[in-house]
């Protein structure tokens, strides 16, 4: 048995009955307890449920009953996907304590799928950060170097699968808060098109680019997940109505045939180790029969100015909610305006506030022309320039993100730097595009290296098939995903 | 006052649509509930919840927009943000730059045409009732929120600054209460928050200048304040310029309770609602089938109804104005279907139209209940004197009571028979040797003779309760006198 089995193996395993889904969360929740406070990946560890899930599976399993494709999987949810009865506070001191009333549509269709949550992931705080360094609780720490930033702002997520206290956690993804933590923590990251996976339940950043991925070790267990989340929800009107063809099944189809296009800005965006990397990754396509060439799409560029005046934008709307009115935090004061600013000032970080700020300001009368609306135009036209270049390829690639895994507390007092983070990611928030980062060789400080790939809307297959052959071909200094901190670490043995 | 100054009144009529459900989310839309039972994660605006546009809400829309002749267009919805404890999301969801409904025109009672700029789609907020001696959200001991109403489909119908005085403005809301209530969008309870409308007023010395600066005025509840509040406002303002003030353009609030308007907000306080396109809901293009479905199903609206009514009187010539303003009556209490539908059944229409206006109209409820059969009966029977006007009047008290629901039968029960002309000639013989000096003054004729037909069909009527038709002891005391006197 490997020392750490995927989901599709773990759930193979529970549905033949060779394993019990308890005695999977069991070891989980062991590895959690005990390595977890070196990494910092949960802000909560949901047992009974994990165990009352579990349980349930066995109990489908004993009554032969489909327990699902992904049945005994344990999995750990980014902490702002709404769980029924359990808190959900986006590590922010807002939220903190709040239950929401309901389930994500994503958590009801793991559930229904058989996975079992083990709890809830540390995050940047409403997801604004790039190193899960802004959350309320305190930083997540790298499993392959606990100085270093797992990245964000799914870096719970990605810590906790890469110090293999699970094989899956979901994330989302507005900026690259999927991707990028993969790279950065060497394990699979795919966001997908925005419009296949429900966003209800997914506590709001920046609605017309957030997305929820999942982070898995193998890029089957991402497709796995995938055709376990996605598909339409009459909940979210911007879920598109289609069919969801399963993905997992075309995997192996290799790329033999399919033209591939090397991002020249996204390459240029990246440190030389990160480069070489997007090098080799593109001579293993060629080899496996993909003809790969260079693009320049200039529009790039436009990325990360058009985002982070959209992002806020629709940001300083979403958060406009915690105003101590109805739920989480409220900070006494006489009248209610006051009551509303107390409670604003005290309950968000400062990277919240100054992205409302910014979001407010973009908007503003006199401002949002030459701000917000200009910043839709730039968008528009990077969505044009990509469907030029995926009118030439099948698919892009590139760097996920411009360097590994950087010292915790490097960049948190430089905003620009930090969010200069996301160039490589945002073309695809903006597009709606899909794209997966893969962990494929190391950088020059040893660490892990995200390579993405990038496809035209609706082409998970493409994008994933891409990925595997990517995965089979990563070259010997790939690290592997460490063990966790301590000696009994990893959930699976 | 206002001799010199021309009032100029635009209206903004929110009118808050029937539907069973909200416009984002499965709750009831319903008036009257428990505080806060009516409510959902979505329309509490809960993190994480999204809406869905209720397809029955985009229906009403366009029915309001297709009554009012306006363009139907593909729309889109924005987020309108300002911090209020009644708004959920701290953002209200309504339509801005891409409206459903564009360019419509609504013609008043009266024949004036009154544009429309646009009828939009949003929801509507909360209710917050603020407890202190403010009322307001400053300074308030505490405030209570009720969610019921947030989320509730709203449509606001926006007219252009056509209307010239209150009394105007007042006829134009009561045509659109009634199309609003014809094309099924709306209960038209303006008692219960179903319409409220905001007036934007201003004044200028002539038509032939440019608009003077308006002032907005909320808090408008019923169709009489709306006409005082723009009266008090064009005065207040004509008095400003006229002792060589200015008017400030802001936002009013009007006190009912004062009569008078008085400042809610400046211009400089005036919120900037940083408006963006909503990023959770998709743009709406209802195609040429929906939109050729809500326009088959639109009912009758009143300009057509007052139409059908005039042409079963006739079509020669102008109306006499009360026969207009019985028209006006019926269709404004919806009796007009009963008065077509007796007609129909070989009631007389005139006939039909008084009963309706006068005596029907004082249960209209009750009316719209009737059975058009039973109405159509009852009125035959009064036509060919088998009631006189006075039992008539009673049986349809009966009918609109639900006392019964055949006239004949009421009739009988009430001991109502026609009176055969013999015993009515004899109680005329009777009444008349009773009071020989008035019959003497009556057979001597001239104008005041005929005051005495009054007087002498009175004590008729008494003697007979009420059974004698008043024309028939008129033309029996004629009758009786012989050719009058040269």
């Amino acid at each position: 048995m490997p020392a750490r089995a995927p989901a599709v193996r773990l759930a193979d395993d529970v549905r033949t009955g060779r394993r019990s889904a308890r005695e999977i969360a069991d070891a989980a929740l062991a590895a959690i307890v005990a390595d977890d406070p070196g990494v910092g990946a949960f802000t909560l560890v949901t047992e009974d449920l994990a165990r009352r899930q579990a349980d349930a599976v066995d109990r489908a399993v004993a009554e032969g009953r489909d327990p699902g494709p992904m049945a005994g999987v344990p999995v750990g949810l980014k902490d702002n996907l709404c769980t029924r009865g359990i808190p959900t506070t986006c590590s922010s001191r807002i939220l903190a304590g709040w239950r929401p009333p309901y389930d994500a549509t994503v958590v009801e269709r793991l559930r229904g799928a058989g996975a079992v949550v083990v709890g809830k992931t540390n995050m940047d705080e409403f997801a604004m950060g790039s190193s899960t360094e802004t959350s309320a609780t305190g930083p997540t720490r790298n499993p392959h170097d606990p100085l270093r930033v797992p990245g964000g702002s799914s870096g719970g997520s990605a810590a906790s699968v890469a110090a293999g206290f699970v094989p899956v956690a979901l994330g989302s993804d507005t900026g690259g808060s999927v991707r990028q933590p993969a790279a950065l923590c060497g394990v699979v990251g795919l966001k997908p098109t925005y419009g296949t996976v429900s966003r209800y339940g997914l506590v709001a950043f920046a609605s017309s680019l957030d997305q929820i991925g999942p982070l898995t070790t193998t890029v089957a267990d991402a497709a796995l997940v995938y055709d376990v989340i996605g598909g339409h929800d009459p909940l979210d009107s911007t879920s598109l109505e289609r069919p969801h063809p399963r993905v997992a099944d075309v995997l192996d189809d290799g790329v033999a045939g399919l033209t591939v296009g090397v991002v020249t800005e996204l390459v240029d965006a990246a440190a030389a180790d990160v480069a070489g990397s997007v090098a080799a990754a593109a001579e293993a396509l060629a080899a496996a029969g993909a003809r790969v060439e260079d693009v320049s799409i200039p529009e790039t560029r436009l990325g990360l100015s058009a985002y982070y005046l959209i992002a806020p934008g629709e940001a300083s709307s979403n958060l406009a909610r915690y105003d101590g009115v109805r739920y989480g935090l409220r900070v006494a004061a006489p009248d209610t305006t006051a009551m509303n600013v107390a409670t604003r000032t005290a309950g968000f970080g400062d990277e919240v506030k100054r992205r409302i700020m910014l979001g407010t300001y973009v908007l503003s009368a006199g401002y949002v022309d030459a701000y917000y609306n200009q910043a839709l135009r730039a968008r528009t036209r990077m969505i044009a320039a990509f469907d030029a270049a995926y009118a030439r390829f099948d698919a892009l690639i590139g760097p996920t993100s411009p360097t590994t895994a950087f010292p915790l507390g490097s960049k948190i007092d430089d905003p620009m730097a930090m969010y200069r983070n996301d160039v490589c990611t945002i073309p695809s928030n903006l597009t709606g595009q899909p794209a997966v980062s893969i962990p494929f060789g190391a950088g020059a400080d040893g660490l892990p290296v995200g390579v993405q790939v990038l496809g035209p809307s609706l082409e998970e297959a493409t994008v994933l098939r891409m990925a595997a052959v990517l995965e089979a071909a990563a070259p010997p200094g790939t690290p592997p995903v460490p063990v966790g901190a301590s000696s009994t670490g990893g959930a699976v043995r | 006052m206002t001799g010199t100054w021309e009032v100029v009144v635009g209206l903004e009529v929110h009118c808050e649509l029937r539907t069973r459900t909200k416009l984002f989310c499965g709750c009831r839309n319903a008036f009257g509930g428990e505080p806060n039972t009516d409510i959902c994660p979505v329309c509490v605006g809960l993190p994480g919840a999204l809406p869905v546009l209720n397809r029955r809400a985009v229906d009403l829309a366009m029915a309001i927009g297709t009554a009012l002749g306006c363009e139907i267009r593909p729309s889109t919805f924005h987020r309108k943000n300002y911090f209020y404890p009644d708004q959920a999301k701290n953002y209200q969801i309504s339509q801005y730059d891409e409206p459903i409904n564009v360019n419509g025109c609504l013609e008043l009672a009266d024949g004036t045409k009154v544009g429309i700029v646009r009828a939009h789609l949003e929801e509507d907020t909360g209710k917050t009732v603020h407890a202190g001696s403010s009322g307001r959200i400053h300074g308030a001991d505490y405030s209570l929120v009720d969610y019921n109403r947030a989320g509730v489909p709203l449509v606001e119908i926006v007219s252009a600054p056509d209307l010239r005085s209150g009394e105007q403005a007042r006829a134009y809301v009561t045509e659109l209460r009634g199309i609003l209530v014809a094309s099924g969008a709306s209960d038209g309870k303006m008692e219960e928050g179903s319409m409220r409308v905001d007036a934007n007023v201003s004044v200028r010395p002539t038509s032939a200048d440019p608009f003077g600066t308006r002032c907005e005025i909320k808090n408008l509840n019923s169709v009489r304040s709306i006409g005082r509040a723009i009266e008090f406002e064009a005065a207040r303002q004509i008095e400003l310029l006229e002792s060589g003030n200015e008017v400030v353009q802001e936002t009013r609030h009007w006190d009912e309770d004062a009569g008078r308007t008085v400042t809610l907000r400046s211009k400089e306080e005036a919120y900037d609602y940083r408006y963006f396109r909503e990023p959770d809901l998709v743009p709406l293009a209802p195609d040429l089938e929906w939109r050729v479905s809500v326009s088959a199903s639109l009912d009758l609206l009143p300009r057509a109804r007052r139409e059908r009514l005039a042409s079963l009187l006739g079509d020669d010539g102008p109306l006499p104005a009360s026969r207009g303003d019985q028209i006006v009556t019926v269709v404004g209490l919806g009796l007009d279907d009963l008065v077509v539908a007796a007609v129909d059944s070989g009631a007389p229409v005139s006939l039909a139209l008084s009963r309706a206006a006068n005596e029907a109209a004082t249960d209209a409820e009750a009316a719209r209940r009737l059975s058009a059969s039973a109405f159509a009966e009852l009125l035959v029977m009064e036509a060919d004197g088998s009631l006189t006007p006075t039992q008539a009047k009673a049986v349809l008290g009966d009918l609109l009571a639900g006392t019964g629901d055949d006239p004949a039968a009421l009739a009988a029960a009430r001991g109502f028979e026609a009176m055969s002309a013999e015993s009515l000639a004899e109680v005329v013989a009777e009444v008349v040797a009773a009071h020989p000096d008035e019959w003497e003054r009556f057979r001597a004729g001239g104008e005041k003779a005929d005051k005495l037909i009054g007087f002498f069909t009175g004590l008729v009527m008494r003697s007979t309760s009420g059974q004698a038709d008043g024309k028939e002891v008129a033309a029996e005391l004629r009758r009786r006198r012989g050719p009058e006197p040269t």
